[in-house]
């Protein structure tokens, strides 16, 4: 099928070695830390042609793709793209928009929450188009795809095909000379493969000399392009027409023809796989699955499948990404429980709770999912134990599977650093290590080169037909449905048919499986024939815009493109309510905890008196304290015993001894003391009580002269202690101000610094690297929303402080609102900069967690001010942003301060803005690598 | 079946304790809490009260005012700024004083001839802390002065009463000791919530969930699995913290047992791993759990005691957080390690923080079985 699409695209482009390639690659070499991705390449693409790179997974195609994109930095050779050196930033910037690039993963550029169309108008925006030429373009394309019905669909709701077809959209919405795709159609059904590549041949039609450069793991789709390069272990193995490649090898298909090609040390032992036939007891069965259903709300993900797998057969599932293989997997095993229907187990019923049962059954799951952080021998000995292999057999048991697997060289390394092929080996080891009667692998060959691939499937065979163990098997690739016992083809959660391969091939009278299986899919209304396309809309209007003067010249700093990244941002931040409410929510809980729960007043201290002396004067001392509302007094203390054990036991925060004879020394003049013993434990509280205390003694002392002497001594003299700003000296007040900068500084730090990681992450930010838009227009784009959120958190909060709290502004509010727009600039600048030097969402959010909460918090003069830290600290203090931020607070807040009182505060706001911006912009990477 | 099971917990943990070797985030986010932050935070704390900033106006210009400015001096305050009373108000609104003492003209002369004189302090009492302690400090170190000037030309009027303060527990009351031991209650708590969390959360996104799900191993022992490996790491990291940074960095004296004190910690752990696996439960991915932990850490860390005193909170916050494990931990830890206390005092936060641990376990539990079918 797919060979019929090239051979219509071979029909049009004759290929033309001889003319100025398109992209030209000298001594190109590419290093992850010690990883040799690319080995020293030397390459000519040739111009106007659809080029093919063939090869298995971790060959060195997607690096040397995202190379030609300008993705990835080069780090050493020369790779000219469209005459354009890549290394040089000005050429790169300037051929940049003439290049598509598709990177790897079903639309990974693509932002899932955004629907078709607006994952459209923000590409279109990105390139500089006007609101009608983007109207035009986006209508012409979707139509041209089909996608136009489904426009308002976001991009996560779209199945594999039409995602491709999506990132294609976006891919052409610019007229690039050059298209990139990389394993567009990994995963996509038979059908939209074959769809997708009439797509292209149509376009090309349309557009003729626009280059398209194509990775795939497919070898049969490659058939039909023009120029094929074959790589392996990041070198060009071979060059020239897939024609010419069989016929050097000799080979009937490209998949022989690339074993072929291989150096001898990779194919040494490669046999080809030979399945001896099955002797199978027609009413053994291993798994019998009766109308087995699987609903996630109102989505059907697997619909009444119901089949009967033989023990020892090899049954195999094939379908598309999320057509319910995985699904009906995982109900097998226990995993996910059935919403209806029934399955059995050697004819026991399914019930997760069966310890027995899955102790009999090995599974391999979909990706990779052993533990990484585990040596080889540690996962299979782990995993022995779990199963309950017996003890003392366990070292022999993992040997056996170590020898068994082919992994006894490399018993002690860590996963991570095994090939694929190995890694997948490994995987079946360990699913084997308990040996299971009935192994459920789910995709186990994707990804994995033929020659792996091939060796695998001689395991499985041996295992099936030596060792009668049944295996249940889903996959995507022809070949390897071919190759079982018999097998089901899966659509949109259906089982459209079952039998052995070759009495499907027969029943619909096709040529080969995947005929076959088209022939299914068409039936069951899978999608129309490629042939019914509506044409092209480049075809009837030649694309008249390519002519014209260059339509998007490309300005240093464009407002729109930084829009455009605003605009994507806020509907994302819209679309994901979890996040939003956290942020939004959270930081208002916060601030009720925080201005309710931080007090600093000490009252109700439990305090207890040793009175030795037991005059009046003494009662007359105790009445002082006694009568205060900070204390409380609890039975008094009986001896020192007593007063150790109280205080000891944390029951006393206070105890005051009167010592024998006070009242006598008092009325002499001798002098005499009060001890008062204070539990210093938790030295804010202790400082508290000693200036109550003292206070209180003063006190005394100042009425007893009275009383005495019937004079006011220095009494008369005294201090007048003005409590100026909050003349109750209640911590409400204060602590208000101060924690509603701390939660705008937190917040919105952390909400940024995971914009720009996820979009690391998801693989997006490939979107920075390929086009026009600069790191400024990036990050200021993104933090655009992130200030317009973190100041409705501040309105929300000092709506707030003045209701809930009841502390009012007394000074400018504006000035407020000011300061509060630089911080919020700030604050995300903070999370810019965390996030442009990190990699993973987690390492982003610690990074703004340190960066903010806890120098603010102790530096920041929340609780002692600036002026009175030492050292470092000091320094710190004195430059931290939110240190000044609380002045401001504080001021408006408390104070009935404005702009002109609070100037000096705002210097340090303006200043730190920029920098901190700057500096994000400036660390962040414009090329990945 | 018993055995198999312990076996199960136990093989579990190990392979816990493996991957969080090899994690070299994890493992430096470790060693950052519980040394660099445990003994910069303790020994940044100012002592008592120290650098005071205090400015003065005196417009006596005599031997008394040179005598009360004299006594102001660092550590306690900073030397006094010497301004014009116009300056008052602009550096107390800048933050730039928190005290600003007026000593008025005449002010030795009225003193002397025994007439009503004032010298007026203001205090900056947005800065609660040193306005309160500082004030009373402040007042009584003029008071001194003058009594002391005073009873050089006059009779002593003034009952000879003085009043003996004496801290106990921490004599100086160096807040480094309160410092150190808060610290390490707070990395306690975070990253006990943060590595059982992220174990759990780590395993749903690398897909070896599924794995372990297809093994004959039940949902509680994958979580006691991670509450033991996790709570031991975290032990290990603070006993070590404990021992080598605030006994032996900071010289903070250590009144009780050390071993009651991790005992309760081992409590503490059993109530915080739960809670860790809880709120990954919840979180779908690792930037919920990131910002679900700020919104319990957050309260954790403030409202147990552990940087306010616990005294002064509304009684609703302090009802509410007695359901917080760092609210009985503090509590305990300044017990046990300031006063010296043995079990017979602790007993009820023991009883307290076992209460919690098993209900938050029990909990989490129910919680973990109900989510792992849709982690799969």
């Amino acid at each position: 099928m797919a060979g019929r699409a090239g051979a219509a695209a071979t029909g049009i482009v004759k290929v033309e070695t001889g003319g100025v390639p398109v992209v030209r690659l000298r001594g190109v070499h590419l290093h992850y830390r010690k990883v040799e991705a690319l080995a020293g390449i030397d390459l000519d693409i040739p111009a106007g042609c659809m080029v093919g790179l063939i090869g298995p997974d971790g060959v060195g195609k997607s690096s040397l793709l995202s190379l030609v994109a300008g993705a990835r930095a080069v780090q050493a050779g020369r790779v000219e793209v469209l005459g354009a050196d890549m290394s040089v930033r000005r050429q790169r910037d300037q051929v940049c928009p003439q290049i598509a690039y598709m990177p790897q993963g079903l639309g990974r550029n693509l932002y899932p929450t955004l629907s078709v169309e607006e994952n459209l108008q923000f590409f279109a925006r990105l390139f500089g188009h006007g609101a009608g030429e983007r109207r035009r373009r986006i209508d012409e394309l979707t139509q041209a795809t089909g996608l136009h019905p489904f426009l308002r669909r976001p991009a996560a709701k779209l199945s594999g095909g039409m995602r491709q077809k999506l990132g294609l959209c976006c891919a052409l919405i610019h007229d690039p000379d050059l298209l990139i795709l990389d394993e567009p159609t990994t995963g996509v059904d038979p059908l939209a493969r074959a769809q997708f590549w009439e797509l292209i041949a149509r376009i090309r039609a349309a557009r003729t000399g626009m280059g398209v450069i194509v990775a795939t793991a497919y070898m049969d789709e490659a058939q039909g392009f023009d120029w094929l390069v074959a790589m392996d272990r990041g070198r060009v193995l071979a060059t020239g027409t897939p024609a010419a490649m069989l016929e050097r090898t000799a080979a009937a298909s490209l998949e022989s023809a690339f074993i072929g090609l291989l150096p001898e040390d990779r194919k040494r032992g490669h046999v080809p796989v030979v399945i001896p036939p099955l002797t199978a007891d027609g009413d053994d069965i291993a798994i019998e699955a009766r109308d087995l259903t699987m609903r996630f709300g109102d989505f059907v993900a697997v619909d009444q499948v119901s089949f009967r797998i033989r023990r020892g057969e090899i049954f195999g599932f094939l379908g598309s990404n999320g057509c319910g293989k995985t699904t009906t997997m995982k109900m097998l095993t226990g995993l996910l429980p059935a919403s209806d229907g029934r399955a059995w187990l050697f004819g026991h019923e399914v019930d997760p709770h069966d310890l027995r049962t899955r102790r009999r059954v090995g599974y391999m799951s979909q990706a990779f999912s052993l533990y990484g952080e585990l040596s080889v021998r540690q996962n299979l000995v782990l995993h022995a134990r779990l199963f309950h292999v017996p003890e003392h057999e366990i070292p022999e048991r993992a040997q056996e599977m170590a020898a068994r697997f082919g992994l006894e060289s490399m018993m002690d390394e860590l996963p991570a650093s095994l090939p694929l092929g190995m890694r997948q080996r490994l995987s079946l080891a360990v699913a084997m290590v308990h040996k299971p009667e009935l192994l459920i692998l789910d995709e186990p060959t994707s990804g994995v080169d033929p020659v792996a691939r091939d060796a695998f499937w001689r395991l499985l065979v041996e295992l099936s037909r030596r060792d009668r163990v049944t295996i249940f098997i889903s996959t995507h690739f022809m070949n390897e449905a071919e190759r079982c016992d018999r097998m089901s083809m899966m659509h949109a959660g259906k089982v459209l048919d079952s039998d052995t391969p070759a009495g499907l091939v027969e029943k619909r009278g096709a040529k080969n499986l995947e005929e076959a299986f088209i022939g299914y899919l068409l039936e069951a209304g899978g999608g129309a024939p490629p042939a019914g396309s509506p044409p092209v809309a480049a075809e009837t209007a030649p694309a008249p815009e390519r002519t014209d003067a260059p339509p998007h010249a490309n300005p240093r700093f464009s407002l729109q493109r930084l829009l455009s990244y605003s605009w994507r941002e806020a509907l994302e931040l819209w679309r994901d309510p979890v996040r939003a409410t956290l942020a939004l929510g959270g930081s208002l809980i916060l601030m009720i905890v925080m201005g309710f729960g931080i007090g600093t007043d000490v009252d109700d201290l439990r305090y207890a008196v040793l009175d030795l002396d037991q005059s009046s004067l003494s009662s007359n001392y105790q009445l002082e304290i006694a009568g205060s509302s900070y204390f409380t007094e609890r039975p008094p203390i009986a001896d020192y015993d007593d007063l150790d054990r109280r205080m000891r036991s944390g029951e006393l925060a206070m105890a005051l001894e009167i010592p024998p004879g006070f009242a006598r020394d008092v009325a002499r003049g001798t002098p005499v003391a009060i001890g008062a013993w204070f539990d210093g434990a938790m030295p804010m509280r202790a400082e508290t009580v000693q200036g109550y205390l003292m206070g209180m003694h003063q006190h005394w002392l100042a009425g007893q002269a009275q009383r005495r002497y019937g004079v006011e001594p220095v009494a008369s003299i005294a201090v007048e202690n003005r409590f100026r700003y909050n003349p109750d000296v209640r911590s409400l007040p204060t602590m208000v101000p101060v924690v509603i900068p701390l939660l705008l500084l937190m917040l919105p730090a952390m909400l940024t610094a995971l914009a720009v990681v996820r979009e690391k992450e998801m693989g997006s930010i490939t979107n920075l690297y390929v086009t026009p838009v600069t790191r400024s227009e990036f990050l200021l784009g993104k933090q655009l929303p992130y200030v317009g959120f973190a100041m409705l958190n501040f309105l929300l909060m000092v709506l707030m402080a003045v209701t809930l709290f009841g502390v009012p502004i007394t000074g400018s509010f504006f000035a407020l609102a000011i300061a509060a727009l630089l911080f919020c600039v700030i604050a995300t600048g903070m999370g810019l900069l965390a996030s442009a030097i990190t990699r993973s969402q987690i390492a982003a959010m610690f990074f703004a967690m340190v960066g903010t909460m806890i120098p603010a918090s102790q530096y920041g003069g929340m609780i002692d001010p600036v002026s009175s830290l030492q050292g470092s600290g000091r320094i710190f203090g004195e430059i931290y942003p939110a240190s000044h931020m609380f002045t401001i607070s504080r001021g408006v807040f408390n104070k009935a301060l404005g702009f002109a009182d609070l100037s000096a505060s705002f210097w340090p706001l303006l200043v730190a803005a920029p920098v901190l911006v700057g500096a994000a912009i400036a660390l962040l990477r414009k090329q990945e690598g | 079946m018993l055995r198999r099971k312990i076996g199960n917990i136990y093989r579990l943990g190990v392979k816990e304790l493996w991957s969080l070797w090899r994690d070299p985030v994890m493992m430096v986010l470790i060693l950052v809490a519980f040394t660099l932050s445990v003994y910069s935070a303790a020994s940044s704390m100012p002592e008592t009260l120290n650098n005071a900033p205090i400015a003065i106006v005196d417009e006596d210009q005599s031997q008394l005012s040179q005598r009360i400015i004299a006594a102001f001096y660092p550590p306690g305050f900073i030397l006094p700024a010497m301004i014009e009373q116009s300056q008052v108000d602009p550096g107390l609104d800048s933050g730039r004083y928190t005290f600003a003492l007026i000593i008025p003209s005449g002010f030795q002369r009225d003193v002397l001839a025994g007439r009503r004189a004032q010298i007026q302090l203001n205090t900056d009492a947005t800065r609660m802390f040193q306005a309160f302690t500082g004030s009373g400090y402040i007042q009584q170190i003029v008071m001194g002065e003058i009594t002391e000037f005073v009873q050089r030309h006059r009779a002593v009027t003034v009952p000879a009463v003085d009043l003996a303060l004496r801290a106990r527990f921490n004599p100086a009351l160096e807040k480094s000791w309160f410092g150190g031991l808060a610290q390490i209650i707070n990395q306690i708590a975070m990253l006990s919530i943060i590595l059982a969390g992220a174990a759990l959360i780590r395993e749903r996104e690398h897909g070896t969930i599924e794995h372990l799900l297809v093994m004959p191993v039940t949902p509680g022992e994958i979580m006691l699995a991670k509450v033991w490996s996790m709570s031991l790491v975290v032990l290990a990291a603070a006993a070590l913290s404990m021992n080598l940074v605030v006994r032996g960095l900071l010289g903070v004296p250590v009144a009780g047992s050390l071993w009651l004190f991790f005992s309760g910690a081992a409590l503490v752990l059993f109530a915080t791993t739960s809670l860790g696996i809880f709120m990954a439960t919840l979180a779908r991915n690792m930037p919920q759990f990131g910002m679900l932990v700020v919104l319990v850490l957050l309260p954790l860390q403030m409202l147990s005691g552990g940087s306010t005193p616990f005294e002064s909170m509304p009684k609703l916050v302090q009802t509410f957080m007695q359901l917080a494990p760092t609210t009985h931990f503090v509590k305990l830890g300044g017990s046990i390690l300031f006063r010296g206390a043995g079990f017979d005092v602790v007993w009820p936060q023991f009883l307290a923080l076992a209460a919690i641990g098993t209900a938050l376990f029990v909990f989490s539990l129910a919680r973990f079985r109900r989510a792992i079918g849709r982690m799969a």
